[in-house]
This record gives structure tokens, C-alpha cells and sequence, in this order.
């Protein structure tokens, strides 16, 4: 089992989304986070003072995938959510020991 | 003689006979003591209607400015703080609603505007003994001198509130109470006596040694708040972080309805010191709309020029700024020049907050200087240029012929004297702000603790917190 971990820009959620029920992803978690990488934030000018504003607003998508699923649904994410500017966001893939499902005790890739 | 003629003359002389039985009993109940009843009640008729048609403007009026107060200042300000310190914010406007009213019942509204010196007022209307029904012709003859009381009650309660602009998220609440009360029987009530007072020394209606031209508050309200926020602002020192760490306003979706309500409050500020309901307050309403119109032009516009981009808060800011500016000169100038003062103040307002703010370091967090003490200064040396006798015949000679009033119409000399009513407002305000401070400073102490103010006022002062979201339980 792998974790994906994908951070995208706010308005690509709802496609990407699509997208992946497309494929049939089935289940995901969603965070509203906010994060910098090279892409440096921009500034906010308030009664002619400048702030810089560098931690900048985006969504995580966070699912456990069956292996065979991992690089298909990276592909799609990547075709969706990509738009070629910086911001684009990144994604990180880990692996998972174990998965359990908290009604019924199911384990492993039985529990996704 | 034509025929017609003969006819036209012997009926009106048939007409004339048949009336004459009906003239005794008119004579009769037109005895010249009679008329004189009649006319008396007429009058006195005219007057209550006159009287009523003026008390309903004057209370809308005087409800108007409390509204700027709360809602209004407190939300302009509250937004503009960091989250963590709204309520305190809030507060701060709050509070003096609660705190100046009772002192202006105890004493502060015969210290304003009992007949005093040239300086202050006496204290025949302490507990406001002889404020009531009764109209006081020196100051408005057809409202009872209790509206005049509560109107003027508006303005001395969101005059100090305008400060709090400057020492905002540093100040402990218990200070900034003492300090609001000292200063404004030490400071408001003297100018607005000098001012508006009878026998003020700057009071140009009731001959005053140096007539200033102040219609509804630049000198008594503005210049003296702003300034002590100046002074405020150097004594207090910078926030904690100022201004290495970013102090964005948490919410200017907040200031936005705050100034929008300052706006239209503004209204019973300006049109409302006309003190009456008749064109001199229409005429002070249109300026008033126009000079806000203008500098929220003027503001955004400077930084769309600068920065790339008009700001909301730019807007809101100019409004403002022109709404200050027009103060002293709403109900002396025409709609044209009053656009001109607006537009001024916006550019200028702007310039002091964005740039000289920046030159000199000082923390005035909300821009109670840059806005309310710079553009209540221009206002008033504008209203010495721009006042014309067309709009408000103020000065009169010893035979009431209608004199000049500003430069523009003649009266070069109207500028000097709206610059001695400037230094003195501006000494008034530095002196005894700097006393206050000092005083409170070494009993209670001013700001709160450096723990405290990384906490936040509404936590450290009031023990509760603004924004609460849980989204379960």
C-alpha cells in the first residue's frame, strides 16, 4: 500500500477530484493548508505599507492506494493539476504497513 | 362717460350697500387687542412648527453620531487590528459611549458650554441644572437646550475615541479609561468651549477674540484627537515586533462597514451643527457627501498611480480623510470647492500615512494622525480659503451688513485667524496629552505587559476572544 500526498492548487481540487473518481479512487481526505516552495508568495500593500505574504493558501489530497493503483492515479493528478506555471504543487508518495478499518477490524488492502 | 362704465360703477355701489349691513360686526371682532391674540397664537404656532421641524432633524441628527461611535469607529478600527485584539478594539469605542456620557451629565456639558470665561465654561449647569425644554438663543433658538446638550453629548464621545487609533493593541484597558477621562475634561471640554462656547475666545458667532471658522468640529474634534494620537503614538512606544513582523488588519471586510456607517453618520455630524433643519444643513449635508466622494477618489486613485492597484481599503481610507477635512468647512462652503477639499485630503492623507509614517518610524497603528490630525489641519486652513458669506453669512458688521468670510471672498485676514485656532488646538492637544500621559504612566502604567500584548487584548484584557469557531460539540 502506498500514501499519496498531493498539493495542488485550490481551484484544481474539483477537477482533480473528478478525475479521480473517474478512475475510480474511491475515498480520499482533504485539507486546506498552507505551505510555500520556490514559489515565493506575493505581496499585500495596506495603506501604502508592503507585506509579503509567503505562506500561500493550497489543498492536500491525502489517500492509501492498492500498489497497482499508485502510478495511475499520479498520472492523472499530475494531467489535471498541472498548468505549467510555479505553484503548480508537488506530490509525495510513502509506504504504508498497515491499514485498518475501525467498524469491522478489516486489515491490509481489504480496509482502503 | 361710456355706458359700460356707468353700469360697472352703480353695481359695484349696489354690492357696496348690500355688504354694508355685514361691516359693524366685523369691525367689531377685529378689536385691535383681539388681532393682536390672534397674531400671538399664530406666531407662537409658527414657532412650535418650526421648533419641531428643527428638534426632529437635531435628535436624527445627534442618533447619527453616536451610530459613528457604535457601530461605525468601532468597526472601522476593529477591523483594522490583528484578530487577537478585536474586542479590545471594540471596546475602547465602546466604553467611552458609557463613560463620557455620564460625565457630560455630571459636569463635562457645563464645562463645554455653560457661559465661562474665554477659556472654559462655568459650572451653572453642573448635574445639567437648567437643561431642559427651553431653547438657549445663543446657541440654537427653536431646539430645547436639552437636544443641543445630547447632540453635543455625540461628539464628545467619538472624539476621544479617534485616538485610540494610535495606542491600539498596546494599551491596558484601565489606562486607556483614565486617560480618556482626563482628557477629555482637560482637553475636549476647554476647546470646544473656546470654540463653540459662549464667549469662546476662537468662537466666530459669538465674537469671539480670534473668529475661527470651525462648522461642525475640524479644530475641536479632529486636530485635537489627532494630534493626541501623535503624541500618544511617540510616548507609548511601538508594538511588540513593529515593524519587522507583519501587522496585516484581520478584516477589512469589517473596516469597509465600519467606514460606510462613518459616512452616512457623518451626515447628522456635518449637516446636523447647521442646528436647525433648513438650507444651511442641506448645504452642509451636500458638501459633506461630495468631499467624501472626491477624497476616496483621490486616495485610491494616488495608489493606483503608485502601487498599481486601488485598494478597498484606499477607498474607504479617502472617504474618511475627506469626511475629516470637510469638518470645519461643511457649512461655509459650496458643493465645487468642497470636491476640491475632498480630493486634496485624499492625495495629502495618503501621502502622511504611506510615506512621512515611513520617514519617521512613528507607530500610529491606525492612522488617527495621519488621517484625522493632518486632515483635520487641512481642513481648517481650507475652510479659511474656500468660506463664502453666500452659503452662511456668519460675519456682520455693527450694522448686520453680511462681511466676507474666507480668503477667496476677500477676507485675507480669515486665514490667519483659522491658523491661530490650528496652533492652539495643536498646543492644547500636545500639552495636555503629554500631562495625561504622564500622570497615568506613573500611577497605573500605560501599556500592558510585553506577555500580554503577544497574547492580545481580548484574551489579557477582557478574558474572552472575538472568533470562535468549533465546528463540532
Amino acid at each position: 500500500m502506498t500514501k499519496i500526498e498531493a498539493v495542488i492548487q485550490n481551484s484544481k481540487l474539483e477537477a482533480v477530484k473528478d478525475a479521480l473518481h473517474e478512475i475510480g479512487i474511491e475515498g480520499m481526505t482533504v485539507l486546506e493548508v498552507r505551505g510555500h516552495g520556490r514559489q515565493k508568495g506575493h505581496t499585500e500593500v495596506y495603506r501604502g505599507r508592503e507585506y509579503s505574504v509567503d505562506l500561500i493558501p493550497k489543498t492536500k489530497l491525502e489517500m492509501v492506494l492498492p500498489d497497482a493503483m499508485v502510478e495511475k492515479t499520479v498520472q492523472t493528478i499530475i494531467s489535471i493539476a498541472r498548468t505549467g506555471k510555479i505553484g503548480d504543487g508537488k506530490i509525495f508518495l510513502t509506504r504504508v504497513d498497515e491499514a485498518i478499518r475501525i467498524r469491522n477490524d478489516e486489515r491490509g488492502e481489504a480496509a482502503l | 362717460m361710456s355706458k359700460p362704465l356707468i353700469s360697472c360703477i352703480s353695481l359695484s355701489f349696489l354690492i357696496l350697500l348690500f355688504a354694508l349691513p355685514l361691516w359693524p360686526q366685523n369691525a367689531a371682532s377685529a378689536n385691535p387687542s383681539d388681532t393682536n391674540v390672534r397674531l400671538a397664537k399664530l406666531e407662537q404656532h409658527t414657532a412650535d412648527a418650526k421648533s419641531s421641524a428643527d428638534n426632529a432633524w437635531m435628535l436624527t441628527s445627534a442618533a447619527l453620531v453616536l451610530m459613528m461611535t457604535g457601530p461605525g469607529l468601532a468597526l472601522f478600527y476593529g477591523g483594522l487590528v490583528r484578530k487577537k485584539n478585536v474586542l479590545g478594539t471594540m471596546m475602547q469605542s465602546f466604553a467611552l459611549m458609557a463613560v463620557i456620557t455620564v460625565l457630560w451629565g455630571l459636569f463635562s456639558f457645563s464645562l463645554a458650554f455653560g457661559s465661562g470665561n474665554s477659556f472654559i465654561g462655568g459650572l451653572h449647569h453642573l448635574f445639567l441644572r437648567g437643561v431642559g425644554a427651553v431653547p438657549d438663543p445663543d446657541y440654537a433658538g427653536t431646539i430645547p437646550l436639552q437636544t443641543f446638550m445630547v447632540y453635543q453629548l455625540m461628539f464628545a464621545i467619538i472624539t476621544p475615541g479617534l485616538i485610540a487609533g494610535a495606542f491600539a493593541e498596546r494599551m491596558k484597558f484601565s489606562a486607556m479609561l483614565v486617560f480618556m477621562i482626563l482628557w477629555s475634561v482637560i482637553v475636549y471640554d476647554p476647546m470646544a468651549h473656546m470654540v463653540w462656547g459662549k464667549g469662546g475666545l476662537l468662537n466666530a458667532a459669538l465674537g469671539g477674540r480670534f473668529p475661527t471658522l470651525d462648522f461642525a468640529g475640524g479644530t475641536v474634534v479632529h486636530i485635537t484627537s489627532g494630534v493626541s494620537a501623535l503624541v500618544c503614538a511617540l510616548y507609548l512606544g511601538k508594538r511588540v515586533g513593529y515593524p519587522k513582523e507583519p501587522m496585516l488588519p484581520h478584516s477589512v471586510v469589517l473596516s469597509f462597514i465600519g467606514a460606510c456607517l462613518l459616512w452616512v453618520g457623518w451626515f447628522g455630524f456635518n449637516a446636523g451643527s447647521a442646528l436647525s433643519s433648513g438650507s444651511l444643513a442641506t448645504s452642509a449635508f451636500v458638501a459633506t457627501h461630495f468631499a467624501a466622494a472626491a477624497a476616496a477618489i483621490g486616495w485610491a486613485g494616488a495608489e493606483w498611480l503608485r502601487n498599481g492597484k486601488p485598494s478597498t481599503l484606499g477607498a474607504i481610507s479617502g472617504s474618511v480623510a475627506g469626511l475629516v477635512a470637510i469638518t470645519p468647512a461643511s457649512g461655509f462652503v459650496q458643493p465645487m470647492p468642497a470636491l476640491l477639499i475632498g480630493l486634496i485630503a485624499g492625495v495629502f492623507c495618503y501621502w502622511m500615512v504611506a510615506k512621512v509614517k515611513a520617514v519617521f518610524g512613528y507607530d500610529d497603528s491606525l492612522d488617527a494622525f495621519g488621517v484625522h490630525g493632518a486632515g483635520g489641519t487641512l481642513g481648517a486652513l481650507l475652510t479659511g480659503v474656500f468660506a463664502t458669506s453666500v452659503v452662511n453669512p456668519i460675519f456682520k458688521d455693527a450694522q448686520g451688513n453680511t462681511l466676507p468670510s474666507g480668503v477667496l471672498e476677500g477676507n485675507a485676514h480669515q486665514l490667519f485667524n483659522q491658523f491661530v485656532g490650528v496652533v492652539i488646538s495643536w498646543i492644547l492637544a500636545i500639552v495636555g496629552t503629554l500631562v495625561i500621559l504622564k500622570i497615568v504612566d506613573m500611577t497605573i502604567g500605560l501599556r500592558v505587559s510585553e506577555a500580554e500584548e503577544v497574547e492580545g487584548l481580548d484574551l489579557s484584557q477582557h478574558g474572552e476572544e472575538g472568533y470562535i469557531f468549533e465546528t463540532s460539540a
